[in-house]
């Protein structure tokens, strides 16, 4: 065999083999998930269809978009709050903190548990925020309250403590990356221009770092979109998300077709969330050359 | 000396800053610690104050033969989807980093699905996948799941090693008489190593502690999320905090490895 043709086959099967495994195990569900979404439920199961039931239910049931409303008003909040959280101590760790080990230390202590089970993060809330839990018998004991309290859990407020605990590293990580990026000289610029440090902030600092923002924001919003867990163990009984109702459908309701339409549903929105912050990023993006 | 506006300015939103900070660390931590603390603490339940020091939530969950089962299951299945992940996600990264090929922008945002889009789409698409092909659900659809979704993880590792690589090496050893093997087993893979081992860890700890994927492709079978998570169904208990103390741990340590390994990675 000639060595151009052997080398030929050699590329040939290096590429093919991951290519075969996204095309059986990615590309190929895709295809059959969106078909089954015009399929039509029958008991016990479903038939093979092409009908736009599924579809027409979301947008017609108010059970359907009222969920998805929630769900986006929650992943909205819990974005903000991640936000709030995570900005300062971005800022912190890359202005403030002088030492680059000390630095390099307490971002991975804030990146580390982003990979640590979630859900057991999502279970210590449920026991810190129980009507027999954690916060309430501290202020029982304290004296704070004569009797435990059950408005901490089961409600938004939970789901939006639960998410944004989970999540906030998600937030800091670009943000921190923005931030590190900005030259000092800029800061400095403006400083000998006499502009105080709350207003170098506002029109250097945060602008130059919006990517970075964008960017957690959008990773909140469409990990928020896919979350059922903390909704299980924290949100009550009136606490589904559009990830709740999909899972439903596999399970108990046992509606494929109507769980498919509603995945596809929750693709299309992820990944208009995801491009239209690749726009927003590109577009407020300052070339620093 | 008088302070000027902007110097009281500064001191104040600095004192405000460090605040800040420190709130956002303790908001982080006291969630791992009281789980830790009460994993220890001698009451069925979970309030304060605290009663004393016991083992024996450890004692129980180690002599809980359903938990035991399931771990094993979760190590089974954590270990051969690393593998599988491992080889797949290498060879993709050498491709895209290596070989041009028709398709291969569409083949790359593929690959990366996974990381952007929710766990509960890989998973619900793929059992929708071995639904139609009549494949009944075992840990090993869960596994086929986990590779699929952790590829993305390993090709962005090792391919952001390879655009650094210094292909002069791979030519000299060429140069010098060694086979296109040799040259990858003693030249190229040694160059990967703390990019490999480091996905491989990160790969590993986020299959161990999967839901999303597997809560649709497992059969009968549980893996230690999926227990721990059917058993919150039932309420709550120290033991899950016992568990969950030995997980928290195991995983912390493995992460900060596997990020110090990335880190060395990306400074090589």
């Amino acid at each position: 065999m000639k060595e151009s043709t052997r080398r030929k086959i050699t590329s040939f099967s290096l590429v093919s083999a991951p290519f075969v495994w996204i095309l059986v195990f990615l590309f190929i569900p895709y295809i059959v998930m969106f078909t089954y979404s015009f399929y039509v439920k029958k008991y016990p199961t479903f038939i093979p269809a092409f009908e736009f039931v599924n579809y027409i239910a979301i947008v017609s049931d108010p059970q359907y978009y009222q969920i998805l409303f929630r769900t986006a008003r929650i992943a909205f909040m819990v974005a903000g709050s991640a936000l709030l959280i995570a900005y300062p101590l971005a800022y912190f760790l890359v202005f403030k903190i002088r030492s680059d080990k000390l630095r390099a230390a307490l971002y991975m202590a804030v990146i580390v548990p982003l990979w640590v089970s979630y859900l057991l993060r999502a279970y210590t809330w449920k026991t810190i925020l129980g009507s027999e839990g954690i916060l309430n018998s501290l202020l029982v004991w304290s004296g704070f309250l004569d009797a435990p309290t059950d408005i901490f859990l089961y409600n938004q407020f939970s789901m939006v403590v639960t998410l944004t605990y989970i999540f906030v590293p998600f937030m800091v990580m670009p943000i921190y990356m923005a931030l590190e990026k900005i030259p000092g000289s800029m800061v400095e610029a403006s400083k000998d221009l006499g502009v105080g440090p709350f207003r170098t902030f506002l029109r250097v600092t945060l602008p130059l770092s919006m990517p970075g923002v964008i960017a957690g924001a959008t990773f909140t919003i469409c990990l928020t979109f896919g979350d059922f867990v903390a909704a299980f163990l924290v949100g009550g009984p009136n606490g589904a998300m559009i990830a709740t109702i999909i899972q439903s459908q596999f399970g108990a309701t046992l509606n494929w077709p109507l769980g498919a339409a509603l995945s596809i549903v929750m693709l299309v929105i992820v990944l208009s969330i995801i491009s239209l912050s690749d726009r927003l990023e590109r577009s407020g993006h300052i070339d620093l050359g | 000396m008088k302070l000027s506006r902007s110097q009281i300015q500064e001191r104040i939103g600095d004192k405000l800053l460090s605040l800040m900070a420190t709130g956002a660390m303790l908001f982080l931590y006291i969630p791992v610690l009281v789980l830790i603390v009460f994993s220890f603490n001698d009451n069925r339940s979970l309030t304060l104050p605290l009663r004393g020091f016991t083992l024996k939530w450890y004692e129980k969950f180690l002599s809980n033969t359903d938990m035991l089962t399931a771990i094993g299951n979760s190590l089974y299945v954590a270990s051969v989807a690393t593998v599988i992940t491992i080889v797949i996600g290498t060879v993709a990264a050498f491709a895209l980093d290596r070989v041009v090929f028709p398709g291969k922008t569409v083949f790359r945002r593929l690959v990366l699905l996974p990381i952007a889009l929710p766990g509960i789409i890989t998973g619900i698409s793929m059992l929708n996948m071995f639904k139609l092909m009549g494949i009944n659900l075992s840990l090993e659809t869960v596994i086929l799941g986990h590779a699929t979704g952790l590829v993305a993880i390993v090709v962005t590792q090792v391919f952001a090693r390879l655009q650094r690589f210094n292909r002069r090496i791979e030519e000299a050893s060429s140069d010098l008489g060694a086979r296109p093997w040799q040259t990858f087993c003693y030249v190229t893979l040694p160059n990967l190593r703390s990019a490999l081992i480091g996905s491989a860890l990160l790969s590993f700890t986020v299959s161990f502690d999967e839901i999303p994927v597997t809560f649709f492709l497992t059969g009968r079978d549980n893996t230690l999320p999926m227990y721990i998570y059917s058993t919150l169904r039932r309420g709550i208990t120290p033991e899950i905090n016992a568990v969950g103390t030995v997980i928290v741990v195991l995983s912390l340590g493995l992460i900060v490895l596997s990020v110090y390994l990335l880190r060395e990675s990306a400074k090589e």
